[in-house]
């Protein structure tokens, strides 16, 4: 932080790198709905590339023999996975599993890059001409929306499909208090149903972001104490990371398991 | 922290991630657990069955083993009555041999003794005669001679 003020340092580390599609130009700080990030765009596919591209080199050499030091590891996660799964889930479904695998390992690489030094990323683009680039993914709510809305559309799906299309409408008016009090059933519905991806966006996002936060606060601090307190909290977030990634998953999980299942 | 079009891109990956995990991921790590599991039951299973097979091997083996020696047993005592049976007949046809040999023996003395007896009877006889005549020659006093003459006929 040579010569910037705190605040401009902290806004520039929490700026995207926006593309503005109207106007076809890179404006950081430009609002609108039309505008793409293209940090979080990049981060988010290549991790999640990188998440499919090992898992599948696990599973491309899968054998029921002595498994290597990656299959093993891969395993361990799948293994992991599938109990959480099953249960919570009871019904079968192969959507559900690799679905739950893929948030848990996607986020969790997402949420990793909490721990790449704050400054390492974008210190090394901007000599490279590029001025702005979060590195973290799930500090933007355009990602951590994507999934729970991606989830909401599943959760749908899953009433629908467990229920029928008159069963899932029917629970949505007349549950939990019966027919005669429909407009209070819907509003609660309504909310119940709103809360649940708004919640578990939220919930991974103000976790990251204040812990990406408290990371630019330390690194606002004289070099040489830095560690004191930078030290503690990484370690903190190296629980915090898989556990929100873990979360995720089960929240989930569990949420499709409440829209499948008849109560 | 505005909601963009950006909101499109994790959720066409996500659709794309989860796709490809459910495809080309997830079957073919849970076909390699479930082989897995079906050799380790498959070894275990094998094990007990060979543990069983040897338990088996082994009381056919004992069996095998009693009805060997029992055999054996058998076999000896046989031929231990066999030997002793032999030993009989041999000790009996001895005796029998012994028998014929001592009658055959006995018979033959005793014909030899009458023979020779015959034979001397007759010697005597003619002796007697002889000496009868040569006395009688020598007027004889015949009362003289009568006890030498009964002597030798008691001799006789």
């Amino acid at each position: 932080m040579s010569g910037e003020s705190a605040t401009d340092y902290i806004q520039h580390h929490l700026t995207n790198l926006n593309l503005d599609l109207t106007e076809g130009t890179v404006e950081p700080g430009a609002t609108g709905f039309w505008n793409l990030h293209l940090d979080t765009l990049i981060m988010s596919f290549g991790l999640g590339a990188l998440f499919c591209y090992i898992f599948w080199l696990a599973a491309r050499q899968a054998t029921s023999g002595t498994p290597g030091r990656l299959q093993n590891a891969v395993e361990a996660i799948v293994e992991f996975v599938d109990k959480t799964v099953s249960e919570t889930f009871h019904a079968k479904s192969r959507l559900i599993a690799p679905l739950a695998l893929t948030i848990f390992c996607w986020v969790f690489l997402a949420n990793l890059m909490d721990l790449i030094p704050i400054d390492l990323v974008p210190s090394i683009l901007s000599a490279l001409g590029v001025s702005y680039w979060k590195v973290l993914p799930s500090v933007d709510l355009n990602f951590t929306f994507g999934l729970s809305l991606s989830v909401l559309v599943l959760i749908i799906a899953y009433g629908i499909m467990g229920k029928g299309v008159g069963g899932f409408f029917k629970e949505f008016l007349t549950h939990p208090f019966g027919i005669w009090l429909l407009p209070f059933n819907l509003v609660l519905n309504l909310v119940e149903f709103l809360a649940k991806p708004i919640s578990l966006a939220l919930r991974l996002f103000g976790n990251l972001y204040a812990a990406e936060l408290i990371f630019l606060l330390i690194s606002l601090l004289p070099w040489w104490i830095q560690w004191a307190l930078g030290t503690p909290w990484a370690i903190f977030h190296i629980l915090v990371v898989p556990l929100q990634a873990f979360i995720f998953m089960v929240l989930t999980v569990v949420y499709l398991a409440m829209a499948y299942e008849r109560h | 922290m505005n909601f963009s079009a950006t909101l499109w891109g994790p959720m066409i990956s996500f659709v794309l991630f989860v796709w490809f995990t459910m495809k080309y991921v997830w079957p073919p790590i849970q076909q390699a657990l479930a082989d897995r599991q079906q050799q380790i039951a498959d070894g275990l299973a094998a094990g007990e069955r060979g543990k069983q097979e040897l338990e088996k091997a082994q009381s056919e083996v004992e069996a095998m083993l009693r009805d060997a020696r029992e055999q054996a047993t058998e076999i000896i005592n046989q031929a231990n009555k066999r030997q002793d049976e032999m030993i009989e007949e041999a000790r009996a046809e001895a005796r029998a041999e012994a028998d014929r040999i001592l009658a055959a023996a006995r018979e033959e003395v005793e014909q030899e003794s009458r023979r020779a007896r015959e034979e001397l009877r007759k010697e005597v006889s003619s002796l007697a005669v002889q000496a009868s005549s040569q006395i009688l020659k020598r007027e004889v006093d015949a009362k003289a001679h009568q006890d030498l003459i009964d002597q030798l006929a008691t001799q006789l």
